[in-house]
């Protein structure tokens, strides 16, 4: 039988097999924690200790400065030792708070899980922004914004993402595989958040062990798991939407638009243990992989630990590295260096040597319409890269080039080697600067 | 065949009449000096003097509304043919020219990474703050030689713009394109520059660039009128620059440069009075001579 999955997108080898049956383990603690103040889409957290104070595991070191905010909370116990700019997985320098670890690892006291039951959803909602709760996927928005959608636009469905459809990547793989349970928790909470009943877990057929996990967990919970096909960029909302429900977001629009929110599983897995445990977002799981790491994990890594200390961690590298991507090899930063620390929002540390990447040469379009076929969006990204280059921001606007999410399809099938997803991020920035101007 | 002829004919004349009578009828009026002013201008529509092009500028002289002197690209000499045209005074304005302050080309300046993406310094410089160690350097990728309606930039092999001193019209397309703001508009009487745009310390500007200023002063010391020092950079005062040019040869990192006598390294900008250090060539696709 075909299995369900959404229009366009690509198939670039998955790259899994090094670290996907690695089991999850813990990452020793480092001797210091850069934990910067911006890990998440909307307005920077404000520091609220000083040089020199102690702090817990788990403490509020950072508050929410907005709504779109969320406040960032310190990953082990000991001493602040400096408010700093630091370097930052984009490539700047961005203010930090340095911990150095007293090894201890004590979780503040005050820390305390609650009864789902006794509370009601604007309150767990509270709970979840305090926890400094962020989509775990990549993209690092604020969950409690997604879960709080205006009166007008009821929601009837909660997806689940358990695609990871990006190559090397197994961290959401080995969550659910080894915390099924906990997952299966979470999604309980947020169906009574939002008041949804129906909730769909969508998993790519690659992982048949995660799927039989995830099913086993959600028996007797009125979950339905659903297997899908292979294919890049399944895990992005729109397109797992489409796959799951076949509904399609508006163009400029949200899932909530259509009745839907989705959450990714290490998001649940999170808020699971935000509610039911009081713990909030210090800690995450990490795929460190790549054909130049001697032993490809998944880490259970502390927010703010430098990448340079997890990549000791797997035993260094066989040679010298010429490219560090954070995130997956389709939308991951690439590094300048390993000296800035994992953040919320890092789901891989991929590393290559310069055998390792392909040395492409820009050659001129041949107008093969494959860009075209492989955008999940229906855009036309040939042709908003040429206004892009002339700058014609105005037709490139025409053209719908700010619905562009950036996934990369486009460049992947380019045989010309073209690089159409800047093109488009440079169309995007200038429509941008035309509107603030207007 | 004749009344073919002939009925054309008869349609050709009927139809010359009704156009000669509409043209007389429906004349519109237009400001003999509107006129007289669009054809003095250059006509190359760069948009410095803040009008839709040049016809827009001329209308807005006629109107009374611009003043005579806005248009860079055409020098003294429009102003003084508009002057004539409009029986007003001449009031020259100081012609003023582009100069990229910046020598650090690849083979000087150290990159963060290595960039591969599309040909432009507003999208390099978007990626981490652009490959380019020094955050006030020139990046080399041809923002400024797109925008120039003159023709008057160069990228040199190195990846450094240069700008013709002989092409350049002072019309600032190339200033507002430039996302590193190292162009800058200098009087045209002014030859010497200090050719840095980096404010950081000198000891961390020695580790990314081998030319760049370090903010040691000696020129100030030399010439104490003729240059300023702001946050580690020196700059020429251009209101006294007379006597700048006895700094040149004091100053430790070889970033104060006279365009009288020498252009950045590689560049084909070059005057051919200038003896060349290297062989004169033009540039694939572009006669610069």
């Amino acid at each position: 039988m075909k299995q369900k999955t959404f229009f366009g997108g690509v198939h670039p080898a998955d790259c899994k097999h090094y670290s996907a049956a690695k089991a999850i383990e813990v990452c020793p603690l480092p001797e210091q924690l850069i934990i910067p103040l911006s890990q998440h889409i909307g307005a920077a957290a404000q520091e609220i200790v000083s040089v020199g104070d102690r702090v817990f595991k788990g403490q509020t070191i950072a508050k929410a400065t907005a709504f779109v905010s969320v406040p960032i909370h310190a990953s082990t116990s000991g001493l602040v030792v400096a408010i700093e700019p630091r370097p930052h997985s984009s490539g700047k320098f961005l203010p930090a708070i340095v911990i150095e670890a007293d090894g201890e690892d004590r979780w503040d006291p005050s820390l305390e899980g609650l009864d789902v039951a006794l509370w009601n959803s604007d309150e767990l909602r509270q709970r979840i922004q305090d926890a400094g709760i962020v989509g775990m996927g990549g993209a690092t928005f604020p969950t409690h914004v997604k879960l709080s959608p205006p009166d007008d636009k009821p929601i009837d469905t909660l997806i689940i993402n358990g695609v990871e459809c990006e190559s090397y990547l197994t961290a959401d793989h080995r969550m659910m595989v080894e915390h099924s349970e906990k997952i299966i928790d979470g999604i309980d909470i947020l169906r009574r958040v939002l008041g949804v009943k129906r909730a769909i877990v969508g998993i790519e057929s690659n992982k048949p062990d995660a799927i039989d996990c995830m099913t086993k967990a959600a028996e007797t919970h009125d979950i339905t798991v659903q297997a899908l096909e292979v294919k890049y960029p399944q895990g992005a909302e729109k397109q797992l939407i489409d796959a799951v429900l076949k509904r399609e977001v508006p163009s400029g629009g949200l899932p909530m638009d259509i009745g839907v929110v989705v959450q990714n599983v290490s998001t649940v897995a999170a808020v699971s243990d935000a509610i039911r445990l009081g713990r909030p977002l210090v800690e995450r799981v990490i795929t460190i992989s790549g054909p130049a790491v001697v032993d490809a994990k998944n880490l259970l890594v502390r927010i703010g630990t430098p990448m340079q200390y997890l990549v000791e961690q797997c035993g260094g590298t066989h040679y010298e590295l010429d490219k560090i991507i954070m995130g997956g090899p389709m939308m991951g930063q690439s590094q300048l260096s390993l000296a800035a620390p994992a953040i919320r929002g890092t789901s891989g540390i991929l590393l290559f040597g310069h055998q390792d990447l392909p040395h492409i040469e820009l050659t001129t379009c041949i107008r093969c319409g494959r860009c075209v076929t492989a955008c999940p969006l229906h855009l036309l990204p040939a042709t908003i890269a040429s206004y892009a280059i002339l700058g014609m921001f105005d037709e490139a606007e025409k053209y719908f080039a700010h619905d562009c999410m950036e996934c990369g399809c486009c460049t992947f099938q380019c045989p010309a080697n073209r690089p159409l997803v800047q093109n488009l991020r440079y169309a995007k920035a200038g429509i941008l600067a035309k509107q603030r101007r207007s | 065949m004749l009344s073919a002829v002939l009925g054309l004919g008869l349609i050709g004349l009927v139809a010359a009449i009704a156009l000669g009578w509409a043209s007389k009828k429906f004349a519109v009026e237009v400001d003999a000096r509107e006129l007289a002013v669009n054809g003095v201008l250059p006509g190359v529509n760069c948009g410095a003097c803040g009008y839709a092009g040049c016809s827009g500028y001329a209308a807005a002289v006629a109107k009374g509304e611009a003043a005579i002197n806005l248009c860079p690209p055409g020098g003294s000499k429009v102003v003084a043919d508009i002057a004539h045209i409009m029986g007003v005074e001449e009031q020259a304005a100081e012609a003023q020219i582009a100069v990229v302050l910046c020598q650090g080309d690849q083979s000087k300046a150290t990159q963060k990474y290595i960039y591969t993406g599309m040909s432009d310094c507003n999208a390099a410089n978007n990626i981490a703050d652009g490959p380019k160690q020094c955050q006030g350097g020139c990046l080399g990728l041809g923002s400024c030689v797109t925008a120039c309606p003159f023709d008057a930039i160069e990228i040199t092999a190195d990846g450094l713009a240069v700008i013709s001193r002989e092409r350049c019209t002072g019309c600032g397309k190339c200033i507002s394109v430039c996302p590193r703001s190292v162009i800058r508009m200098t009087p045209a009487s002014a030859t010497v520059h200090v050719l840095c745009n980096s404010h950081d310390k000198g000891a961390v500007v020695r580790k990314y660039c081998e030319i760049g200023c370090i903010g040691c002063n000696i020129c100030k010391k030399t010439v104490p009128d003729a240059f300023k020092i702001d946050q580690f950079l020196a700059e020429v005062d251009y209101a006294h620059a007379d006597d700048a040019a006895a700094a040149i040869d004091k100053c430790p990192k070889n970033c104060i440069l006279d365009f009288n006598n020498a252009y950045p390294d590689g560049s084909q900008m070059k005057p051919v009075s200038m003896a060349p250090t290297a062989p004169a060539a033009t540039r694939a696709g572009k006669d610069l001579h």
